[in-house]
């Protein structure tokens, strides 16, 4: 069955603002994919889509965020900081011995920051257990980020599974494709998801709209995986599936 | 009317794990048990009485990890039970991260000991994993030896918050002894040397000792040591031995670290980690072959005792 997400009339791109702050992070003022891959959906999710209050960073009901590829945490520092859960002169001295912001983040030293992560394949069966968890008890949902090289990893293939065969629909996992996975992924990365019980959506990062919309969109008793080709150019075609 | 007397609780450790989970779950409202199949057809009633808090995730031990720290996060309390070869030497990297580096706990309750499963060889053995666990930060390790101290220190951690390992054993002590943390003394004798017996190895000890002039105490949990009872009882000479049923020389470091103002001669006697045995048979055979036995452990004490 394939199903088409109602698209939001107008949707925000990142504001300039924002990616100042990324470049704080950076270090410099030019474009850094690998910086910026993954800044789209972290914005789209704290802007739009995530129920998160800076104010209250534990609130038991809050919707987690779950940044699995750690390596790239420019991003997610720089969305944080513009959302208030701490100072934007966080960013101007990542990764120093005083900071509490490093090239790989620690959940217990960041306000907002959900998981350590930088070791590749742990953040999906966080999430998972995380979705067990507060499934039945809270509102809250569980977004994992992951990229495409990271789902090499077999873990991630353990996680998939587990989730589909639990039906867990409070959780997402997004996953940035920016075709960096050596090997490849013959027939899609989306299928494998869908193979497995999960709602796929596929979308193009810089189509706001339909980003915006499949970030939102929950499937009761089924998990939702959104892969978000962030090479894609303008007018390729994008599917979303149930 | 006639009533039926209630069933005895099981004497095997592993089994009254088990049959424990179901009163655990009733009194313990936080608590989820996690599993990778092994376990899932001895808790039937755990399972059937509470729906969703059994959680099998198939022969996946990577998830089985994964989802224990998740569930932690989400303020649960899990409880993971696998074999120790499938529970902390496959997803040792999970161990470390998805509960260490998430600083959230867990309650870790193996089986197959050291050699438990003889007759599986080296695939089903786990020797290390009390190093391997102790080795990590913030980890409190029980080496339970009869199955009423597996029932006590189930309810106490799966009260608390951290993380824990219980590791469970085929072989057993015919007495409980108190499970609080302490090194305890059971046998004295003036200005003899001293026998550190951790967990199931007791009963040995004892037999192997039955005449030889040596005091013997006694442990359930060798990680954190007790270091001020050990300091308190081995004396400002100590002539030391510690007998565990893993690998040996495990507790070594912490015994060194405890007694390190004192002149002393101490001998660690456990599971030898230089060759694989590559025998199968009973765990009887395997403690002979090892040299943890009775007669085996008495030939390296008489060693001690010159």
């Amino acid at each position: 069955m394939t199903t088409t997400a109602p698209a939001p009339a107008s949707a925000p791109t990142v504001p300039q603002r924002v990616r100042d702050l990324v470049a704080r992070v950076t270090g410099d003022e030019k474009h850094d994919p690998s910086a910026h891959s993954t800044l789209d959906v972290v914005w789209t999710l704290y802007d739009q889509v995530l129920r998160v209050d800076p104010g209250h960073p534990d609130d038991p009901d809050r919707d987690r965020f779950l940044l699995s590829k750690g390596h790239g945490p420019a991003s997610t520092y720089a969305v944080l900081a513009a959302k208030g859960f701490f100072p934007a002169t966080w960013l101007d001295d990542v990764a120093s011995f005083d900071s509490p912001l490093g090239h790989h983040p620690d959940r217990t030293l960041v306000p907002g920051i959900e998981i350590g992560s930088g070791s590749l394949g742990h953040g999906l069966p966080l999430a998972v257990g995380l979705a067990l968890g507060l499934r039945g008890r809270t509102p809250a949902r569980v977004v994992v980020l992951v990229g495409d090289a990271e789902l090499d990893e077999g873990s991630n293939a353990e996680a998939i599974q587990v989730a589909g065969r639990y039906g867990l629909g409070n959780l997402t996992c997004v996953v940035v494709d920016n075709h960096s996975d050596n090997l490849g992924w013959p027939g899609g990365i989306a299928s494998r998801f869908a193979l497995e019980g999960w709602a796929a959506a596929e979308v193009r990062t810089h189509d706001q709209p339909r980003l915006t919309a499949a970030l939102r969109r929950t499937v009761p008793d089924r998990p939702t995986v959104v892969v978000v080709d962030t090479t894609a150019k303008p007018g390729t075609t994008v599917k979303e599936s149930a | 009317m006639t009533t039926l007397a209630p069933a005895a609780p099981a004497l095997d450790l592993r089994t009254r794990f088990y049959d424990e989970l179901d009163p655990l779950l009733d009194a313990h409202p936080h608590v989820d048990v996690v599993l990778a199949v092994i376990g899932s057809g001895y808790m039937s009633r755990a399972i059937e009485r509470h729906p969703g808090r059994v959680i099998d995730v198939g022969i996946r031990e990577q998830a089985l990890i994964g989802v224990a720290g998740g569930l932690a996060l989400a303020g649960r309390r899990p409880i993971v039970h696998t074999f120790a070869s499938f529970l902390v030497e496959r997803p040792y990297e999970q161990v470390k991260l998805d509960l260490g580096h998430q600083d959230v706990g867990a309650v870790l309750v193996s089986a197959g000991a050291s050699y438990d499963v003889s007759a599986g060889g080296r695939t089903h053995q786990s020797p290390a994993d009390v190093a391997l666990i102790s080795a990590l930060p913030g980890w409190t390790v029980h080496v339970p030896g009869h199955a009423d101290e597996v029932a006590e220190i189930l309810h106490r951690e799966a009260a608390g918050t951290g993380r824990v390992y219980v590791r469970l054993s085929g072989q057993r002590n015919t007495r409980p002894h108190p499970v609080d943390g302490r090194l305890h003394l059971l046998r004295d004798g003036v200005d003899a040397p001293l026998v550190v017996a951790v967990g199931p190895m007791l009963d040995t000890v004892l037999e192997a000792t039955a005449d030889l002039p040596v005091r013997v105490a006694w442990t359930a949990t060798p990680h954190p040591l007790d270091a001020e009872g050990l300091r308190a009882l081995a004396g400002p000479t100590p002539v030391l031995a510690v007998v565990e049923p893993y690998l040996e020389g495990t507790s070594a470091a912490a015994v060194a670290a405890a007694l390190v103002d004192r002149p002393s001669r101490v001998l660690h006697v456990g599971v030898p980690g230089e060759t694989e045995l590559r025998r199968y048979g009973t765990p009887r055979d395997h403690a002979a072959a090892h040299g943890l036995d009775a007669v085996g452990v008495r030939t390296r004490l008489r060693s001690l005792l010159g």
